[in-house]
């Protein structure tokens, strides 16, 4: 806006413009209404209902919900269950994602290869992907023969319907979403200031460390509770992977179970609630810890 | 000492090379094992099938319906990426052009359904929709996916109106075009590449959404990938051939819209959802 009105004489805006502006304004708001609407209707407020209906249990009083969810064995261990798969994950998936994508940060033949070939898993989805490590897992999959014909297991090693499978469908679906993620911010880094420290003297190491971590504290700080959230708030291949009733019930399945099989959807909200409140909980102590390794401004190297 | 610098980079760069290979090696193997053990005669104890067959595709025709569930499918998606298309667009129209107080609050409010994963949201969403007696229908499958796709329309397209010069607009007001011409004759065909960009991007990803999805369908109302969790879930009801025949169906739909939208959109903005704040002029 300010750029308007600091323009050259010759280009300010003519009266008949300015008139036109201020007619149009109220009317360009009104274009926001709409889909203001959606999200109002069909996302704040179930929240909120969600909340007070969590308040609202079947018996008890207005806490009984929340007491019952930390109070039941079954119930409140799906937080333990949930972090012990999706730390790990997300752990390994931005780990990987943030030398690969560094190594790939020059437009290259070789990137766009790879970007077009890690969009397919993301694409297909986390139901898919599970059928598929089912069979490709599985004590006759590829993968056990592989590890036989090399030597490098005696018998097929289980990878199903247990702790492993969840952790590597996860894998699978994040680790090429945290990879585009951070090449996105990387690729957002202006390579004239690694230049300019590379003539300065510094080596790889030196640039890697000095100039491009600093500025990608913030985007890697997103990348790292995006990913968490995503494996946090796994539910298809826990239950066709994992083992369901057992090491991988996580709080997403406590949560379905309680509104499509009790229906009890007071109770179902309220672990809806746990589960977002976890959520936030964690990316905050994340948005935190880049508020301690960093301290800088937030934007970018471009201009 | 330079030497050992430069062998150390070469292990470093030939690991990485090695890592990335064997990740696309395990997703090939992912895909090829859906994709062979859907024409397998039988599969047991052996590097491939004993022979090979497409009769499983007639089955899972019959018994998955799948004729019926691709129509459903279609029918979800087309409406959801022009629903989402008509509301986004605009919105993002007023949000690039225009400010006002209280717009970080409302960029916030469409940030918010795309950062908070669907399954927490879609519980209290599903129990409110079920309460007008939309769940199960296909209104309110088609409701549920607006949350996600509306706010992603409007940040993906953001940018794009604002390369769009203000000053063609407002010569088309002096002209005399109202919003709606102004819209129709300027910035529609202005905005057409950003529009099929946003518009594929959409489609892609709601023929891939299973949770929303899932959490509001009902018998009638159920997309491929819904489908195809109810089958894995149900395993050994069916042959597992069968089951694949489905997910190969389901992977050539959403195989055949990603090749067309990577045509026109860059990989990455299938999930950068976080764009940086627009830089005020």
């Amino acid at each position: 806006m300010a750029a308007v009105e600091t323009n050259p004489p010759g280009r300010s805006r003519s009266d008949a413009w300015s008139a036109a502006k201020t007619a149009g304004a109220d009317r360009t708001l009104m274009l926001l209404v709409p889909g203001a609407l959606v999200v109002i209707l069909l996302f704040i407020y179930p929240f909120l209902y969600g909340l007070l209906l969590s308040f609202a249990p079947k018996a008890g009083s207005v806490f009984a919900n929340y007491r019952t969810f930390f109070t039941t064995p079954r119930l409140r261990d799906t937080i333990a269950t949930t972090l012990w798969i999706a730390v790990p994950a997300t752990l390994v998936n931005v780990g990987l994602a943030l030398p690969i994508a560094y190594r790939m940060r020059r437009n290259s033949r070789w990137q766009r290869l790879l970007t077009a070939l890690l969009v397919i898993p993301i694409t297909l989805g986390t139901v898919l992907v599970a059928e598929g490590l089912l069979t490709y897992l599985g004590p006759q999959g590829w993968f056990n023969r592989t590890l036989i014909d090399l030597g490098l297991a005696s018998a097929p090693v289980r990878l199903t319907h247990n702790y492993w499978g969840v952790v590597l469908s996860l894998v699978i679906t994040g680790f090429p979403f945290a990879f585009l993620l951070v090449l996105s911010y990387i690729t957002g880094i202006d390579p004239a200031l690694a230049q300019a420290a590379a003539t300065l003297g510094a080596g790889p190491a030196a640039r890697f460390r000095h100039i491009y971590l600093p500025l990608l504290a913030p985007g890697l700080a997103i990348a790292l509770c995006l990913s968490f959230v995503q494996a946090f708030s796994v539910f298809p291949s826990a239950v066709l992977l994992g083992a369901p009733a057992g090491p991988t019930r996580v709080i997403s399945i406590a949560a379905y179970q309680a509104a499509f099989e009790d229906y009890d959807y007071a109770m179902a909200s309220a672990i809806a609630m746990v589960m977002g409140a976890v959520q936030l909980v964690i990316v905050a102590a994340i948005l935190a810890l880049r508020g301690v390794f960093y301290r800088g401004p937030a934007a970018g190297g471009k201009g | 000492m330079k030497a050992i610098r430069r062998i150390g980079g070469a292990l470093w760069d030939g690991g990485l090379w090695a890592l990335t290979l064997l990740f696309l090696a395990n997703i090939a193997g992912v895909i090829l094992a859906v994709l062979v053990n859907s024409f397998a005669t039988r599969w047991f104890g052996t590097w491939l099938p004993a022979g090979f067959t497409a009769r499983w595709y007639a089955a899972a025709w019959d018994e998955f319906q799948l004729g019926y569930l691709v129509t459903v499918t279609m029918e979800v998606v087309f409406a959801v990426v022009g629903i989402a298309i008509l509301l986004g667009v605009p919105a993002g129209y007023a949000l690039a052009r225009r400010d006002f107080p209280g717009k970080r609050a409302v960029m916030l409010l469409f940030l918010l359904p795309l950062l908070v994963p669907p399954i927490t949201y879609g519980i209290p969403l599903a129990t409110v929709l079920y309460q007008l007696r939309l769940g199960g229908t296909m209104t309110g499958v088609i409701l549920a996916n607006l949350v996600p796709t509306v706010p992603f329309v409007i940040l993906v397209m953001t940018p794009f109106i604002e390369q769009i010069d203000p000053r063609l607009e407002a010569a088309a007001r002096v002209l005399g075009a109202g919003t709606g011409r102004v819209f129709l004759h300027i910035l529609v065909p202005l905005l057409a590449p950003g529009i099929l960009a946003a518009g594929l991007l959409v489609l892609v990803r709601t023929i891939a959404m299973f949770e929303l999805t899932f959490l509001t369908a009902g018998p009638d109302s159920q997309t491929l990938v819904v489908a195809l969790y109810y089958s894995v879930f149900a395993a050994g009801v069916r042959a597992g051939q069968s089951v694949d025949a489905m997910a190969v169906t389901y992977m050539v739909t959403t195989l055949v819209w990603l090749i067309i939208a990577l045509r026109f959109v860059n990989p990455t903005q299938l999930v950068t959802r976080v764009k940086e704040q627009p830089r005020m002029a």
